[in-house]
């Protein structure tokens, strides 16, 4: 069956990892983001790889306006309506610490933004009887942690935003996958010290494609970052406020 | 962040540089970098795609595919994409591109560089003079040129070892295929004359000469002939790959392992010759399959030399070839093709003649056969392929290639404060021709 979906983000290096597996599927895309020039070119690429359609269309966290446009494209769209969201910013938690202003940004980048599109979606997704979500939160909302806690709550709260659809949808037909990468060799990583077992944006996009196979609720990608964010979840808070892992 | 500081080297794994890597995502942020060489998948041998003095920008994550017309052939696509990848998405679609080298990791931006030649360069030429326009970004702007707009940059350009600016994204003309698999007739050959005097008759469209650099005495120059079409025929479903997970103790490619490959390798063709048929995939890269190899020559690593030498001066090769076999130094395939006159640019490698290419373990005996080899190369009006190459002398090089001068001044011109200098172009000088 013919299947849409939606990309906000396309321009992260998984979001594209993630598109191009997709095309080769053959599905029609709407990548979607801020820089349009860079969109196009993703566009031109997924379609020489055999998606049915794909278009450049804006999308921005923190401009609301850009949504009607691209939810009348979903609209229109014929078959099961599907997004994937990888929209995301981690500036450093020590500029978060000298200006408190920037906390409302990546609120707005990693879970409000998202979170309102994906609130204008779900009655589509409800009146077509399926569809998949696919969220891209971060093992950093597991467990606040000194070095980048803004970033990590955020991502928590998207977690538990992304539940409770889950929750919402399944009732439907529907379906919503919770995705928490580890550490990902994309732009956001590239040069920051102290990073180790990083995958490919590649790897992350296979086992997106495997969670939605399997109907996955919450997967961490690579698989191992489950075990490891298991024994960091297990630490107490009295000892692990003195970490600075 | 920008920059990532970290400690890279080429294929071969021999010289190391460290130094600061951008790898922008999208064209902003290359534009936005410093003026610095770019590189690809550092798939060449030595020294071209390092740069110890200052900032180096990896193309890898330019890799869209941006058009591509199935009526005529002709795909854009950025620096960054590998030729594997172009292979894979567009064989299934009929077509292929001009000319491949041994690798599918090379990219697109480094093919260009370095106007790599194929199997098929006897007929086809080099990857250079298949590309019809080339968008080049210097000082952080990108304008297109052609072989009309600007002939003189265009061909300091292709096989330009980046020094004229970076490569953003270019134009190839592709060819149709009638199938998606090679036939190749293998044939065994017993020794030198045997080896030459087939790769001479050959009329294939794919020819190449895999040799043993251990066989001595009679069987010095023995190895097998590989010729090939392209056809309908189906082949075997593709293999996983492997990943040689460490690098390998010292021994492992040591003497007796390597003539036991040899004779294995040589001995796997029946000395009737056989047909086989191949993937087009695995024909064009048959180590690709095994990811990292080059580790198996240890923390050390290892050079590889190829030189090309004019057509009668094949006694000078056979004579290279005995002194390769006697130092029992030689790795363990080596590979001998001829080669057309077919070049793309001023520093292009390709010229009519019978070109070499044997992988030496990284040791002072090893280095010092090179550079004699090197020397014989020189007298007979060879030259060596500076995307192999970690151990020339500036002068050789000068008089290997006549249009060295030209380019040192093309290249002054796009970049006259020196910034896409590699260490390559400061060990040779290149850029002071
Ligand atoms: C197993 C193997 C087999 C091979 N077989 C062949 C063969 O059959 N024929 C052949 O000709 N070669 C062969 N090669 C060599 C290889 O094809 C070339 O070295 C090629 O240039 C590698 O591409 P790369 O993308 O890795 O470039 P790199 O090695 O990263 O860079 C090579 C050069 O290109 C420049 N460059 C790269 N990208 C850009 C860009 N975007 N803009 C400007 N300059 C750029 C770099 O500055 C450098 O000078 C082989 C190599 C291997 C490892
Ligand atoms: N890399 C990791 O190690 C890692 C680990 C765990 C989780 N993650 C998460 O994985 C996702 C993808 O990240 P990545 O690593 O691929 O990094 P990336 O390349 O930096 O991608 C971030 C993406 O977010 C978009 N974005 C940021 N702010 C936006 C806004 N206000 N409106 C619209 N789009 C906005 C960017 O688009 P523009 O083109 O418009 O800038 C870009 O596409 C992110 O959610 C990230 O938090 C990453």
């Amino acid at each position: 069956m013919q299947q849409t979906w939606v990309i906000l983000g396309a321009t992260s290096a998984m979001a594209r990892a993630f598109a191009r597996a997709l095309a080769e599927e053959g599905h029609a895309l709407i990548l979607a983001g801020r820089d349009l020039d860079e969109l196009r070119a993703l566009a031109a690429d997924c379609t020489l790889r055999g998606a049915g359609e794909a278009r450049a269309m804006r999308f921005d966290a923190r401009e609301p306006k850009h949504d009607a446009p691209i939810l009348d494209a979903l609209e229109q769209a014929e078959g099961t309506l599907n997004a994937a969201v990888f929209v995301g910013a981690m500036p450093e938690q020590a500029r978060i610490d000298d200006d408190p202003s920037l906390l409302q940004g990546v609120m707005q980048d990693n879970f409000t933004g998202p979170a309102r599109f994906l609130q204008s979606l779900a009655p589509m997704i409800e009146a077509r009887g399926g569809g998949t979500i696919v969220g891209t939160g971060s093992v950093a909302g597991d467990r606040g942690r000194v070095g980048n806690y803004a970033y990590g709550a955020s991502k928590a709260a998207f977690h538990t935003y992304l539940a409770g659809l889950r929750n919402r949808l399944g009732r439907a037909g529907g379906h919503v996958i919770t995705v928490k990468p580890g550490f990902v060799d994309s732009a956001m990583t590239w040069g920051i010290e102290g990073m180790f077992l990083v995958a490919p944006p590649a790897k992350v996009a296979r086992d997106i494609q495997r969670a939605i196979g399997k109907r996955r609720n919450v997967i961490y990608t690579p698989g191992f970052w489950r075990l490891i964010m298991l024994i960091i979840r297990a630490i107490p808070e009295s000892i692990f406020k003195k970490l600075s892992i | 962040m920008i920059w990532k500081h970290l400690t890279y080297s080429g294929w071969g794994r021999a010289l190391r540089a460290s130094g600061d890597m951008a790898r922008p995502e999208r064209i902003d942020a290359l534009r936005a970098l410093p003026p610095a060489p770019a590189i690809g998948n550092r798939r060449s041998y030595g020294d071209t795609c390092l740069n110890s003095d200052g900032p180096i920008i990896d193309m890898t994550r330019l890799d869209r595919l941006l058009s591509f017309d199935d009526a005529t052939g002709l795909l854009e696509a950025e620096a960054g994409v590998t030729l594997g990848e172009i292979t894979r998405l567009l064989v299934p679609r009929g077509w292929l591109l001009p000319v491949l080298p041994g690798t599918g990791f090379a990219t697109l931006g480094g093919a260009i560089a370095m106007d790599v030649h194929g199997k098929n360069h006897h007929n086809a030429g080099s990857f250079g003079q298949h590309v019809s326009a080339i968008r080049l970004m210097q000082n952080g702007k990108a304008r297109q040129i052609t072989a009309k707009s600007a002939p003189n940059l265009m061909r300091a350009t292709i096989g330009g070892l980046g020094q004229t600016g970076v490569i953003v994204s270019a134009k190839v003309q592709m060819i149709p295929i009638a199938g998606e698999t090679m036939r190749v007739r293998e044939s065994r050959v017993g020794g030198w004359d045997e080896h030459v005097a087939l790769l001479d008759a050959s009329d294939a469209t794919y020819t190449v000469g895999w040799l043993d650099a251990t066989a001595r005495g009679d069987a010095l120059g023995r190895g097998i002939v590989e010729e090939g079409e392209i056809g309908p025929d189906p082949a075997r479903a593709p293999r996983a790959p492997h990943t040689v997970p460490l690098t390998a103790p010292h021994w492992a490619l040591s003497k007796p392992i390597v003539r036991v490959f040899n004779e294995l390798y040589y001995r796997r063709v029946p000395a009737a010759g056989r047909t086989v048929t191949k993937r087009l995939e695995d024909y064009f890269f048959p180590l690709d399959k095994i990811h990292d190899w080059n580790r198996l020559y240890g923390k050390r690593g290892f050079h590889q030399f190829q030189c090309v030498v004019p057509p009668d001066q094949g006694p000078t090769l056979h004579a290279m070839l005995t002194r390769i076999a006697d130092s029992g130094l030689g790795s363990p395939l080596a590979v001998l093709k001829r080669l057309g006159p077919g070049r793309g640019g001023m520093m292009s490698f390709p010229m009519e003649g019978y070109t070499l290419a044997v992988d030496f373990p990284n040791r002072a005996r090893a280095r010092g056969l090179v550079q004699s080899l090197e020397n014989d190369v020189l007298s007979a009006g060879g030259r060596l392929y500076l995307a192999k190459d970690a151990l020339a002398a500036p002068e050789a090089i000068r008089k290997m290639y006549p249009e060295l001068g030209d380019w040192a001044v093309a290249a002054a011109k796009a970049d006259p404060d020196g910034h896409l200098e590699t260490d390559m172009s400061r060990r040779l000088g290149l850029r002071r021709a």
